[in-house]
């Protein structure tokens, strides 16, 4: 048997040792060396073991028994079938991006060491995450990836910022967490393992059971838990309303946006959602629910994306509607649609945040737009990858983002869900919006004149060295951070016309992600899909393609009519609506009142225990102080006293032995 | 001639006692008396022990006497030693100036 799949999450793991225990010792060249080394191996492993997988190898192997309880044995196993490889395949390359790309951005960080071996680790867990064959390893790369992501957010300690954005996606993701746990508790309650392909086995006996769910009568077992693992994945892939601590990941280094809160971990809920496509199948409440969160936050995330002005929050909440879209297509039970929108999305989006990266830098960790402007002379490369990027985000033929999009849409439309309608509006709208944030973007940076002059505004990284250079020394990055650009550039371009006939049209996916025929209205698009060419030319007649560009064209009027967009200090005066949707819907607000209203509970039951309970505990010991006090009044250390208390207790003495004992 | 019976010596040691734990409650003075009044306590048992060894005719209360008496010699040799070193430390023999044991607040 071949086990080099072994080596898939251990390498990463491998270098982050290495870069994280010794790097500083071996220096900079060498470690570089071993890291990208294994992240090298671990992208031709991916790639060899994708070839296998076409070739119809499967691996579903249990190699090491963790802890046996009784009747209950939890395995280290690996999957291996064309979704795992596929993700494989996103997470190595991305990851291997972003390690080239991270050679000259964190140059001068005195944490490169750190932050290289975090990249490392991360990687690893991930891979880890994507090939697990139980649950249980699942949620150990699940939980991984988020503390990887937490170190990350808060790499940057001494920023206060940074250190409470970290703590946000915490606390955040422990919410979902919560809900995850409990779903596979009562997995694993009525299953009696965690192991998917026996929690499959179980599932005709599952969908029978109904589970009393206290005061509020009987649920179905099913929708009960797929409800519950969804909540795990609201938290991971960011929906509404769990999505508040993505925007604000941003604080972390741009390369661990374009790998951590774009690529890859965020897509670990959409990913764990299509890995149980099985279980979700039985449940057309929580389809129904996932298809509308979907469309709301896609919707609703890219509104957001409109009003901000940081570069990096706009990509971040670009990222969330997409999340969105993922979700939806989820909820209308065309996983592999979802999958294939994951995989095109992680490109063009770990592109921009890159992108973005760039632009920061030239700019010298300036990141607002207002501030930026006429960078298209001296970074024509920069963007022109992001202009691909953004187009294949727009979702225009022929580029990636086309073909994974308007499925999503199609799905949705011909779904029988009963939010189906009004979600497909709402993704229609989203499809306007995209385009026009991504293009407000493209035009402010990259257009118009330069607007350095104004800028006195830094975001300081106390942690950069090099802001002594000038302002008007923007220039095209160095090759390492260019390269990535191409590369990514090129397979967000391709991606759609080189995987789409395969991965959504084709059987790539025919047996790992099943949709009950119920809900498989959406393979009607597989049906009336003549070829890449074909679809191109649809694209033409198709709503969507006009929806984008009419979206490009009002972000270039917009930008026209108003070049300079106003400072905060002018727009904190707009009325309540506009107000509300600068404060991202007032989700922050909701979640500091309910942390107020708990913070009160707590303060009321602090103050019950402390003055009712220990209260009656503290009467005791106040009796026996009070009369403690008074009696050692008698010790008044004079030697007659002393001699009379001694006399008076042998007389006490000798009269109670002549009265009681005689 | 009034013959002298036990009663008589009883009530010569009880006031012994009496006077001397008397003067070891309430003297107010000097340390040595209090060293003085524990003698006459000391005293007022080894009469007893003579009288009952006498009454009985039993050398065992002899015996004990010798031992009382050597206690309380040793007794007075360091209590007077402790009053000469409190003397040196405080300038003062008085009962009233030994409260160094009193809390100080």
């Amino acid at each position: 048997m071949n086990h080099s799949y072994l080596l898939i999450p251990t390498l990463p793991v491998l270098g982050a040792l290495i870069s994280g225990f010794i790097g500083r010792r071996l220096g900079k060249p060498v470690t570089l060396f071993l890291a990208l080394c294994a992240m090298f191996c671990t992208l031709g492993l991916s790639v060899y073991w994708l070839d296998q997988i076409n070739h119809g190898v499967r691996i579903n192997q249990d190699i090491y028994t963790w802890a046996v309880f009784g009747d209950a044995v939890f395995s280290v196993g690996f999957l291996l079938d064309p979704l795992s490889v596929m993700m494989n395949m996103v997470v190595c390359s991305i990851s291997l991006m972003v390690h080239i790309y991270t050679i000259k951005y964190m140059e001068h960080d005195e944490g490169f060491f750190r932050f290289l071996a975090y990249i490392s680790l991360f990687t690893g867990v991930m891979l880890a995450l994507v090939m697990a064959n139980n649950f249980l390893q699942l949620f150990f790369g699940w939980e991984g990836v988020g503390l990887v992501s937490y170190l990350l957010i808060g790499f940057w300690y001494t920023k206060e910022t940074a250190i409470y954005a970290n703590m946000k996606a915490f606390i955040v993701n422990r919410v979902g967490d919560l809900g995850f746990l409990l779903g596979l508790g009562l997995l694993y309650k009525f299953t009696g393992t965690l192991d998917f392909q026996a929690i499959f086995n179980h599932l005709p006996d599952l969908v029978k059971h109904q589970y009393e769910l206290f005061g509020f009568g009987q649920v179905q077992l099913v929708s009960l838990i797929a409800l519950l693992l969804f909540i795990g994945a609201m938290s991971k892939s960011a929906q509404i309303p769990l999505h508040a601590w993505l925007p604000d990941s941003m604080e972390g280094p741009t390369p661990i946006s374009a790998l951590i809160h774009a690529a890859t971990m965020v897509t670990a809920g959409i990913f764990m959602v299509s890995r149980f496509s099985l279980l979700f199948e039985q449940s057309d409440t929580v389809l129904n629910f996932m298809m509308g969160i979907g469309a709301i936050t896609a919707a609703s995330m890219g509104v957001l994306a409109i009003v901000q002005r940081d570069i990096k929050r706009i990509v971040a909440y670009s990222t969330l509607s997409q999340l969105g879209y993922m979700t939806a297509a989820l909820g209308a039970s065309a996983y592999r649609v979802a999958v294939f929108h994951l995989l095109t999305h992680a490109f063009f989006k770990a592109l921009l945040f890159l992108g973005a990266g760039a632009v920061i830098l030239a700019k010298h960790h300036e990141q607002d737009i207002r501030r930026m402007g006429g960078l298209i002379r001296k970074m024509p490369v920069t963007y022109l990858c992001m202009l691909l990027a953004s187009l294949a985000l727009s979702g225009i033929a022929p580029f990636s983002g086309f073909f994974s999009k308007e499925p999503i849409i199609e799905a949705v439309k011909l779904s029988s869900q009963a939010w189906a309608p009004w979600s497909y509006w709402l993704l229609m709208i989203g499809v306007a919006l995209t385009p026009f944030y991504s293009f407000n973007l493209m035009f402010r940076v990259f257009h118009g004149k330069e607007n350095s002059a104004v800028a006195h505004h830094h975001d300081h990284h106390a942690h950069h060295v090099d802001d002594h250079h000038h302002h008007d020394d923007v220039a095209e990055p160095f090759w390492t951070i260019k390269l990535p650009f191409i590369v990514l550039a090129v397979f967000s371009v391709i991606n759609g016309v080189w995987l789409a006939p395969a991965m959504l049209y084709g059987n790539y996916f025919s047996s790992t992600l099943v949709a009950l025929p119920a809900h498989s209205n959406w393979l009607h698009i597989v049906e009336e899909f003549h070829g890449v060419a074909d679809s191109v030319i649809h694209a033409l007649y198709a709503v969507p393609t006009w929806l984008a560009l009419g979206g490009i064209i009002v972000a270039w009027v917009y930008v026209w009519k108003v070049p300079h967009l106003p400072e905060d200090s002018q727009t904190d005066k707009g009325n309540l609506f506009v107000r509300w949707i600068k404060s991202g819907y007032g989700f922050d607000f909701m979640y500091k009142l309910l942390a107020s209203i708990i913070f009160s509970l707590g303060a009321f039951f602090s103050s019950l225990d402390r003055w009712g309970i220990d209260g009656l505990v503290n009467v005791m010991p106040r009796i026996i102080n009070v009369y403690g006090q008074r009696l050692r009044q008698l010790a008044d250390g004079s030697i007659s006293s002393y001699a009379f208390f001694m006399v008076t207790g042998v007389v006490l003495m000798l009269g109670y032995l002549v009265y009681f004992i005689h | 001639m009034i013959s002298l019976g036990i009663p008589h010596y009883l009530i010569i040691s009880t006031a012994l006692l009496v006077i001397g734990l008397t003067g070891f409650l309430f003297a107010r003075k000097s340390l040595v008396v209090l060293l003085m009044c524990i003698e006459l306590v000391l005293l007022a048992s080894t009469t007893n022990f003579v009288l009952f060894a006498r009454h009985y005719a039993d050398i065992d209360g002899h015996l004990t006497v010798f031992f009382v008496l050597t206690v309380a010699a040793a007794e007075s040799a360091i209590g007077l030693a402790l009053i000469l070193l409190f003397f040196r430390k405080t300038q003062s023999a008085n009962v009233s100036a030994a409260v160094s044991l009193r809390e100080s607040a």
